[in-house]
């Protein structure tokens, strides 16, 4: 089954695999866009009575709460291996986790190496907004070198914190695997494409290809202290040419990149 | 005096004293509500020409505070329940190879992600040890801003004194409140009173080892005896705490921290008032757990009311001491609740009333 | 004597400083205090408060359920804060956000056009000294001098540049309420 972009057309409508609870992201953010694009997704694949989510600690720990399918809660970083289990124990469910950088690369990076490596048949939704947002503002594994936050008030010090992890670039070697790709959801030419990846992740995972991760660059106004207007910008002038969006992986190309 | 005083968040102050007690290296991972410390060190530890480093996990950050124990540093992490459980590897191979280090536990509610809010209810793991093996951990607990201050720095010493870790329990108000306080002198620390054992400068010594392994039939057991005789010095030597208005109570409170702060307040009232003669036990270590002046009042047939923001955890160590000599009482809160003034009041007047123990929970939701 | 307030606006209306300065000042003068703010997810949405507590005792717990004083700088705090304030007690209105009165009639309600007197003088940043220069005259938990000198050590060195600014904000507070 393939889905063309024009089903996006329901954009302005609530999809059926978002519940009617208000989220309480901050206006600008860019959480809330891609739960969109997973419901959307999920809705558009017919998924949703099989999907099971699992909800990560961040901004995005009420995730459980935005979508209308069934939900767990995971601890710091180990929603990959939550989901492991979940999809071992019950193959025939379509899993999926949402995770922030912090949760991902930081305290999470073995649980995601490893669930790539072993090629789980699961989807991670990463949303990489270079920063620690629900904490407070800290420095992020991805936090651009420079960039001022509560813990490098002086900017980040390649020296001392090392230079920002790059994501897919780490994992598009791993043999299990099958979908890796980089988006941004700052413009709606770039919400387009990042619906398409989306929805590729989750078929890659209902044909049983491989492990899935779409990288969202994501805008934090708050954490950035940067009017949502201004964030917006941020993404394509400071994000996008360290992080560069495309796809790393893809199993079902007859030519890899 | 006053104009010596500066008006300092809880959670910088405990920053600002292990500066001054020497701490040359610290490693954490941010957690709310501790935040403001990682945040403090990641700034001034540098600017001192110390070492920070924000660690990818709590995890990793412990195992730092190894590593750098291990050369001799005064070394610290800290953070919040959640964390500090992940610690717990950490803390147990830094008991078991005998090094000292000090962190923080700036409780929120639990269990799992639970809450941000202010609690007391990693008491169990704060005081048993909390991870595997055969040890303990020396367990403070401040209940003002110029303590947590204090503290931090007399942690430092006991750490190094007895070769074992040490930690604050604090709890979400402790690290978020301002409160004056006044900075103490910055202590010379000398690493080289460790070089008996630390690692590093080898030249012209007998190699060191630090480690927890000990597979030799028959000597992790009299390593461990070791340890315990240890930690019996500490029991014997170290139990803190503060008394007011015991002597002619008709019940005695026995609280810890942010509890206490509300039950001496109301000790105060109460007598003020006329209502009731409260008097209160304050403890300063958690463990060792200040048993021996338990065990005395009790002897002279004193009433105990434990208030505590945990669902009866420090109480079962005030029914330890007591041994059955009299009865003690519980007021508890759990998951963010405060106990308040009156409550507590309330709670002593019904034990007075009472031939025996009274409990009393937070009236349960629905 | 022990004075408890609650004060309440928007990210970016300068509460926390509001109440630290107080603190500040209450300290300088010798007196006990604790000052408490919202902290984590409770700030999401672009709210602030603090609780500052003034006593010649020692204080109990730093977080305040019933204060003495609200300070609403915006609707939404008033809205929030209105019902909790002690019979008798006063609440400080920022009436220049806010156009409702307070609906309760036990309280005193002392209206402050923090903003506009803010703007008069050239920066309307300053309105939470303005409302403090008004809390402090009606309260009198502390005096404007003290407030005046502590602002050397508690505003940030950012900050310095408005120093005088802020004085004559604190000044002028002062006169605004009677
Ligand atoms: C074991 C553990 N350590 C630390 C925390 C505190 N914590 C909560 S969210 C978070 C990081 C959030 O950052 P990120 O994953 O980048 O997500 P964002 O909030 O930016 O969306 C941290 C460190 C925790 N809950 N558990
Ligand atoms: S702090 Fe950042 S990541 Fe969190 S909700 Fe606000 S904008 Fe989103």
């Amino acid at each position: 089954m393939r889905l063309e972009v024009d089903d996006l057309k329901k954009v302005f409508g609530r999809p059926e695999s978002l519940s009617d609870k208000p989220n309480m992201y901050c206006p600008g953010c860019g959480h809330g866009l891609a739960h969109r694009l997973v419901a959307e997704a999920v809705d558009a694949l017919g998924l949703k009575d099989r999907c099971i989510g699992v909800a990560s600690v961040g901004c995005s720990v009420f995730a459980d709460d935005y979508f209308d399918f069934d939900f767990v809660q995971a601890a710091h970083g180990r929603a990959p291996a939550v989901a492991t289990g979940i999809k071992r124990s019950k193959p025939d469910s379509i899993v999926f986790t949402h995770q922030g950088d912090g949760d991902l690369a930081s305290i999470g990076a073995a649980e995601m190496l490893h669930s790539a490596n072993r090629g789980e048949m699961i989807t991670v939704i990463f949303v990489n907004n270079a920063i620690y947002g629900m904490t407070g503002g800290q420095m992020a594994p991805t936090t651009l070198v420079g960039m001022k936050t509560s813990t490098s008030k002086l900017g980040r010090d390649p020296k001392v914190a090392g230079y920002p992890v790059r994501v897919c670039e780490l994992l598009k070697d791993l043999e299990g695997v099958a979908y890796l790709e980089r988006v941004a959801v700052n413009t709606p030419a770039h919400v387009i494409k990042a619906a398409k990846a989306v929805r590729k992740a989750f078929e890659v995972q209902d044909e049983g290809l491989g492990f899935s991760l779409v990288e969202i660059l994501s805008q934090c106004p708050t954490g950035w202290g940067r009017l949502p207007k201004d964030a917006v910008d941020w993404v394509d002038d400071n994000m996008v040419p360290y992080y560069p969006l495309g796809v790393f992986r893809d199993v079902t190309a007859k030519e890899q990149k | 005096m006053p104009e010596d005083r500066v008006l300092m968040k809880g959670n910088e102050a405990i920053g600002e004293a292990a500066i001054r007690a020497g701490c040359t290296f610290y490693a954490g991972y941010p957690i709310t509500p501790q935040n403001e410390l990682t945040e403090y060190m990641s700034y001034h530890m540098p600017k001192a020409g110390r070492a920070f480093v924000q660690a990818e996990s709590e995890v990793a950050a412990i195992n730092m505070v190894y590593g750098a124990a291990a050369t001799g540093a005064r070394a610290m992490t800290s953070s919040s329940g959640p964390g500090i459980s992940l610690k717990q590897e950490g803390v147990s191979y830094m008991c078991g190879a005998e090094l000292p280090c000090f962190y923080a536990n700036i409780v929120r509610g639990g269990p799992g992600l639970g809450n941000i809010a202010p609690a007391q209810s990693d008491y169990f793991q704060a005081t048993r040890g909390g991870g595997h093996g055969d040890y303990r951990v020396i367990v403070l607990a401040p209940s003002t801003v110029q303590e947590l201050f204090d503290i931090t720095m007399l942690g430092f010493e006991l750490a190094d004194k007895y070769r074992n870790p040490a930690m604050i329990l604090g709890d979400g108000i402790l690290g978020q409140m301002r409160e004056p306080i006044v900075l103490r002198e910055p202590v010379e620390y000398d690493p080289g009173t460790k070089g008996a054992w630390s690692l590093g400068n080898s030249a012209g010594r007998e190699k060191h080892m630090i480690t927890s392994v000990r597979l030799a039939p028959g000597t992790l057991e009299k390593h461990n005896m070791k340890l315990f005789r240890k930690y019996k010095e500490i029991a014997e030597k170290e139990q803190r705490y503060e008394l007011t208005a015991v002597d002619d109570a008709e019940v005695i409170i026995i609280a810890y921290g942010t509890s206490a702060r509300v039950a001496k307040s109301a000790v105060a009232a109460a007598r003020e008032s006329g209502d009731i003669r409260l008097g209160i036990i304050r403890l300063i270590t958690l463990w060792p757990y200040p048993a021996d002046i338990i065990r005395e009042y009790a002897d002279k047939g004193a009433r105990f009311l434990v208030v505590e923001m945990s669902l009866g955890q420090m109480y079962e160590d005030a029914l330890l001491s007591v041994a059955g000599k009299t009865d003690v009482s519980l007021l508890a809160h759990t998951g963010g609740g405060l106990p308040a003034e009156e409550e507590i009041i309330e709670t002593a007047k019904k034990v007075r009333a009472s031939d025996g123990p009274v409990e009393v929970f937070p009236e349960a939701a629905e | 004597m022990t004075t408890k307030t609650i004060m309440a606006g928007f990210g970016g209306q300068g509460v926390v400083l509001m109440g630290t300065l107080l603190a500040h000042g209450a300290m300088v003068e010798g007196k006990h205090t604790t000052f408490f703010p919202s902290y984590g997810a409770e700030m999401r949405g672009g709210t602030a408060n603090c609780s500052v507590v003034v006593s010649d005792r020692e204080i109990a717990s730093p977080i305040v359920n019933q204060p003495d004083c609200v300070v609403a700088m915006n609707i939404a705090s008033l809205n929030k804060f209105e019902s909790r304030v002690r019979p008798g007690g006063i609440i400080f209105v920022n009436s220049s956000l806010i156009d409702r009165r307070v609906e309760r009639d036990d309280v005193t309600e002392i209206r402050v056009p923090a903003n506009e007197v803010a703007e008069s003088l050239g920066d309307v940043r300053a309105a939470n000294m303005v409302m403090l220069g008004g809390i402090v005259k009606k309260t009198g938990v502390v005096n404007l001098e003290t407030l005046g000198e502590s602002l050397e050590k508690v505003l940030s060195e950012r900050a310095m540049g408005l120093i005088d600014l802020d004085r004559q904000a604190l000044k002028r507070g002062f006169e605004e309420v009677a």
